[in-house]
């Protein structure tokens, strides 16, 4: 069995006929070729695949793609807007909140998410809103300031 | 990582879901955020042949109220529970328990609908639904049933539903015990599910509890109300030394689970000190 | 300006904040297929039979091998890299570790067949239909157990499942006598529990074999290409090593778990000849928990003497290291070079002996994670201070200060002879541990502490002062204690004729930065803008020869032949700027970009003599065209980083749980290039070795089911388990590298368990125990808490 979905990704509508079984991480990443979202795990509980649906973080390895037909997401690749950095890139960036990249997309997507109803945010609220995302090269210490880095500078324009 | 394969439909009605239940009956499940299913789906320890989405039918979300119950749809997301103002002002345990619930993400998108039908015996919202009182809205070819929560977790994973029901919503009383309510929580480290949870309810009258409710997650492999500690605080004076009374002996006679994490004696330890932490708040 | 020693932000940063990484599982390649592995639930069992008729049936199945086809195929099975032989000479016991097994499986996940599909989904489905018949057999999970009489074998021809023994030290009666004669003795029996390094980004393979030029190209997430190109060439598949490239492209983190060769790797690299199409594999999570290389686990009794001044007068160590059930690449050369060799510490114990089992078990292979022997030694050192510490009621601080090598510089002073093997570099102990003490403010801890004790809270403080052996090393001295492949590093720096910079580096980068580090030294040395110098490193096509990323050894080693090389350059640049500017190259200083005629105005730039080389129309005789020079760099020795950490923490009597409360960590890397870098790569190495301190851990049962194979359940560190830490540094040259650096990767991981766990012990203190296990869950300490 194939469904059609539809989904507007970074502002661009897609239809595809997938299977029902693909979850959503696959279909950006396999027939989007949108590949800054990643898979870490299998339990739902690493966080690399967040990306935004309808503006709100999802881990896009816990929905199917059908499920999130008619809807609106947003991966890393749509952050950075007419060649500017959105904040939280540059914030990882400057306070060297990553390391080998991998978690980063889904760190600042679970950031983004933080930020757009707490816009400055604490440390200790920085880090429980990161607790579905594993990082396993910063101790979290250089991301806490990333984000730190990013609400400052939203904050301030 | 890839479920089994499997059919897909979209129910835009009660009714058609209904319908969709009682056509596939045990070869289907319903899905609404997935986030239970999703994750059992992909390590292909659930394999439905048929997904019913529900997430789409409009009475099934959003919070309201009636003069006396609040009225959380079975599709509202953990998130909506915590930023619904009528929870916060009636029933202060569940917005607590929606900032402990997963990760932001699974907050964002898990329905409390979803999780109380899983019924896994480490989450929070069936532990709360003991100790608010809830009835949990069933409908099905016939019509809608009203369980009480009491009655609708039956034991590891297991619930009073059928096969072809629909949870529609849930009902929270109006209640002085839930405006007077508290969930603490001591996570397992891993998965973040309770380790133990207690979520308690206390009306105090003229000085006296009136009213006692307190239900733990986590510790048995069915949630329950624990008699003994509403018992011995019933009509008591609510304060320090009736509470330390209270939870001198907590889940008693429960059979308590055991893994890597808490043996059964340091379990039933630590649902105490929840217990005890939970009521002190209240106090 | 100067870029050495500057934070510059990382140049490789713009592709992984925009999602533009290029990691192995990205990568599409035309006609691809998938391959899904069909993997064994037990971790001892005879394979009866394996039918794979309906699973070759399903759809999209291209095709399924078996245990049987690979050694029908006369493939060899992946090797060991490292040989240490007996005490008595005998060599390791070294049995083979197929591509699938076809007789026995020898720990639960050992591959038994693999199935190539036109999508995962397809391989994975068929996969489950690939019947297997196991006759279960009883497992054996701990190493000591293992070598008891009677215990379950996993080689036939490894008697008591012993691969080897060994020792190192000091004449073992001279050690016992030490210790019977000392004045206290602080013992240990404890485990070093087995953790699971768990990159996030799964393992990957794509293997595609091209028939019109027979050649080979393997992506996979590994931390050294060459090497595994060496080692699947020769030692695997016997094909041409030049007719196979492999491909590092964006590495997810490696910690050590990405070193090795692995099985799959070799597979699809072959497969993909056969089928005629690229095969993608690429691990699920529960895969890899059974799959990648786990670390540490070692069964350890420890004892060390003292005088009656507090003088450590000996040590002794038994040891059992569970190796697991096949031999990984490195895997002999972790508890014994990686860490006998490091028993010595800080301190100027005069007497020292490891005895030591290395043993097969029916569990995942063990080998190098993030430290790889030297925590464990650290571990080993760091918890028997304490402990005598505590027992001989001196202060812990102050016991190490007593106990301390003086500083010594390495250059005016000679390096310091250790018991065990290694002489260090340089080293100045006392001062890292004085600035970590000021950091933490200790007299005032320690006053805090007993007004949190007199108001029933519990506060502890742990200390780890610890060494490391890094850069590795010479290779002269790698091959006399048993490594099969020298430990140098390569580097070409290749000018353009624009003056533009390219370098080649057999040091691969997943997540260390090398492109911004590396580039800082280049473009510093050149005094050019850091933008016109581009690292190129990870694929064996364009990197003449690379030993890869691992035991902080990419900037000590892979950074110093990089500067071999831009010494070269300038060498011959100054040939040529003496012809253009009629000198003799004597009379040339080097500075600022360009060459200058000392003592003139006369200069000619890096550009200009980059274009002549390459346009050498007016040029000097007997110079060839060109500014292209390649290094191999073999290191003189090993380089010691060396620090102090210390650990506060809170234990809530009422759930026993441990709250880090703060982190310090002073460390001495050396010179340091970029502080930022060194900086995260502190941080992430502390949040790593606090993780095994209360969080990690491998739960094997009986029957050798590892029953935390997910991150439901296997507990790692999570933002909100983790304070900020309070990092600083001390800055003791390394006199034998010509840039003074020492290295960092792994000197966070290595410092700061013990740290943790001497703070809860501190915490617990009013107890009255001298131990706990790692990691140190709630769950202990309530325990100890309450006597049970």
């Amino acid at each position: 069995m194939q469904v059609e979905v539809s989904l507007t990704v970074n502002g661009k509508l897609y239809k595809q006929n997938v299977e029902p079984r693909m979850l959503l991480v696959q279909f950006l990443r396999d027939e989007l070729r949108l590949t800054g979202t990643h898979i870490g795990c299998d339990t739902s509980s690493c966080g690399a695949c967040t990306v935004l649906l309808d503006g709100k973080a999802l881990k896009s390895c816990t929905m199917l793609a059908v499920q999130a037909n008619g809807k609106s997401v947003k991966t890393i690749e749509g952050m950075a807007e007419n060649g500017a950095l959105h904040p939280l890139q540059e914030g990882f960036h400057q306070e060297h909140g990553l390391q080998c990249g991998f978690c980063t997309p889904g760190m600042i997507m679970t950031a983004a998410d933080l930020l757009s109803h707490n816009p400055s945010p604490n440390e200790h609220e920085i880090r429980e809103a990161l607790e579905g995302n594993f990082c396993r090269c910063t101790g979290y210490h250089n991301i806490v300031k990333s984000v730190q880095y990013a609400a400052n500078k939203m904050q301030a324009s | 990582m890839v479920p089994y394969k499997v059919s897909y439909h979209k129910a835009n009605s009660v009714a058609e879901a209904i319908e969709l239940l009682n056509k596939y009956e045990d070869e289907c499940k319903i899905i609404a955020g997935g986030h239970s299913l999703v994750p059992m789906m992909k390590l292909r320890l659930a394999e439905p042949e048929n997904l019913i989405d529900i997430s789409g039918i409009e009475e099934l979300s959003g919070i309201t109220e009636t003069e006396n119950f609040i009225i959380i749809g079975a599709c509202a997301t953990h998130a909506d529970i915590g930023r619904s103002d009528i929870i916060k002002k009636h029933a202060p345990m569940l917005e607590q328990a929606t900032n402990k619930v997963g990760d932001v993400q699974v907050r964002n998108f898990g329905t409390i609908g979803g999780n109380i039908a899983h019924a896994d015996p480490a989450a929070d919202w069936p532990t709360l639904l003991l100790a608010a009182n809830a009835k949990i809205i069933i409908q099905n070819a016939e019509g809608t049933r009203e369980v009480d929560a009491d009655d609708f977790f039956q034991g590891l994973f297991s619930t009073d539903m059928e096969e072809n029901e629909l949870i529609t919503a849930i009902y929270i009383p109006k209640s002085a015990a839930n405006r007077n309510s508290v969930y603490r929580k001591f996570p397992q480290p891993a998965s973040r599910f309770a380790l133990v949870g207690c979520a308690a309810a206390i009306e105090v009258r003229n000085g006296k509890v009136a009213n006692a409710r307190v239900a733990f997650a986590g510790v048995s492999a069915t949630p329950f109300r624990d008699s003994g500690i509403e018992k011995a605080l019933e009509g008591r004076n609510f304060n320090a030394e009736s509470i330390e009374a209270a939870t001198s002996n907590v889940a008693n006679g429960v059979s308590v689970m055991q893994d890597h994490f808490a043996n059964e004696k340091y379990r039933r330890h630590l649902a105490g000190v929840f217990a005890k932490k939970a009521l002190t708040d209240l106090a | 300006m100067t870029l050495i020693g500057t934070s510059v932000k990382r140049v490789e940063d713009k592709r992984f904040i925009t999602g533009k990484g290029r990691y192995t599982d990205d990568i599409v390649l035309p006609q691809m297929t998938f391959a899904y592995f069909v993997r064994s639930p037990y971790a001892h069992a005879n394979i009866k039979s394996v039918d794979i008729s309906s699973a070759s049936e399903m759809d999209g199945v291209v095709k399924i091998y078996t245990g049987k086809d690979i050694a029908e195929s006369g493939i060899n099975g992946v090797p060991c890299g490292w040989q240490v032989d007996f005490k008595n000479g005998d060599t390791m016991k070294e049995p083979p570790h197929p591509l699938l097994v076809a007789d026995k499986v020898r720990h639960a996940g050992d591959a038994v067949a693999v199935v190539i599909a036109e999508t995962y989904a397809q391989a994975k489905d068929a996969a489950e239909s690939v019947m297997v018949d196991y006759e279960v057999l009883p497992a054996v999970v701990n190493a000591k157990a293992a070598t008891q009489e009677g215990a379950p074998l996993v080689h036939e021809d490894a008697p008591n499942n012993l691969c080897f023994d060994w020792e190192l030290g000091n004449p073992k009666a001279e050690v016992d006598a030490a210790i019977e004669g000392s004045h206290h003795v602080t013992t240990l029996d404890f485990i070093n529990q087995r953790v699971i390094p768990n990159a996030i980004e799964p393992r990957s393979a794509i293997g595609h074999f091209e028939g019109h030029n027979d050649r080979y190209t393997l992506y996979t997430t590994s931390q050294n290409p060459h090497l595994t190109r060496l080692l699947m060439c020769a030692f695997v598949l016997g094909i041409p090593e030049h007719k196979v490239r492999v491909v590092s492209p964006d590495v997810g983190g490696g910690f050590g778990s990405k070193i090795f060769h692995y099985i799959e790797e070799a597979l699809v690299t072959w497969a993909s000849k056969q089928i005629g199409r690229p095969i993608k594999w690429t691990a699920e999570r529960s895969e890899s928990f059974v799959t990648d290389a786990h670390g540490r686990d070692h069964v350890t009794k420890a004892e060390m003497g003292f005088d009656k001044d507090g003088k450590i007068t000996a040590l002794r160590v038994k040891t059992y290291a569970n190796l697991g059930a096949y031999l990984s690449t490195f895997a002999p050369a972790v508890p014994t070079w990686l860490h006998g060799t490091l028993l010595q510490g800080l301190y100027t114990t005069p007497l020292i002996h490891i005895d030591l089992e290395a043993v097969f078990t029916h569990t995942t292979a063990v080998d190098a994670y993030r430290g790889a022997g030297r925590p464990e030694a650290t571990y080993l050192l760091e918890r028997l201070l304490d402990t005598a510490a505590l027992e001989m009621g001196t202060d812990p601080a102050e016991l190490r200060l007593k106990n301390f090598i003086q500083p010594f510089d390495g250059v005016t002073q000679e390096g310091y002879q250790t018991q065990v093997a290694l002489q260090y570099d340089s080293g100045n102990y006392h001062e890292v541990l004085h600035k970590a003490l000021k950091m933490v403010g200790y007299e005032d801890f320690r006053a805090e502490q007993k007004a949190a004790r007199e108001n029933g809270k519990l506060l502890g403080i742990g200390f780890s002062t610890y060494i490391e052996a890094c850069g590795i090393a010479p290779s002269a001295v790698v091959g006399s204690l048993g490594a099969r492949a020298g430990l140098y590093e390569s580097a070409q720096v290749r000018v353009q004729p624009t003056g533009k910079v390219s370098v080649f580096t057999g040091a691969h980068s997943h997540g260390q930065g090398h492109e911004t580090t590396f580039a800082q030294v280049v473009a510093d040395k050149f005094g050019i803008p850091l933008e016109d110098v581009e690292i190129v490193h990870g694929d064996s096509e364009s990197v003449a020869f690379g030993m890869g990323t691992y035991g902080s050894r990419s900037l000590a080693v892979g950074g110093s032949a990089i500067v071999k090389s831009i010494e070269k350059v300038l060498e011959k640049g100054a040939k040529i700027a003496a012809h253009k500017l009629e000198c003799s190259a004597e009379d040339l200083e080097y500075a600022g970009g360009k060459w200058t005629v000392k003592g003139t105005d006369k200069s000619i730039s890096f550009g200009d003599i980059s274009l002549t080389a390459y346009v050498p129309h007016d040029y000097p005789t007997g110079v060839e065209p060109g500014l292209d020079f390649s290094s191999f760099y073999d290191p003189t020795n090993f380089t010691y980083p060396f620090g102090a950490h210390i650990a506060i923490v809170e234990v809530d009597k009422d759930t026993g749980k441990v709250t880090l409360k703060r982190f310090i960590a002073v460390d001495d890397v050396g010179n340091v290039i970029n502080p930022m870098i060194v900086d995260g790569q502190i941080h992430g190495g502390v949040a790593q070795g606090i993780g095994q301190a209360l969080f990690e851990g491998t739960i094997y049962d009986e029957s050798g089911q590892l029953l935390n194979a997910s991150y439901m359940d296997y507990v790692m560190p999570r933002a909100d388990d983790l304070p900020n830490f309070e990092v600083d540094r001390t800055v003791t040259p390394c006199p034998h590298n010509p840039l003074g650096v020492k290295g960092a990767g792994e000197a966070g991981c290595i410092g700061a368990t013990p740290a943790v766990v001497n703070a809860v012990m501190d915490a617990l203190t009013p107890y009255g125990i001298h131990d706990i296990e790692m990691p140190v869950t709630s769950q202990k300490v309530w325990n100890v808490i309450n006597g049970n």
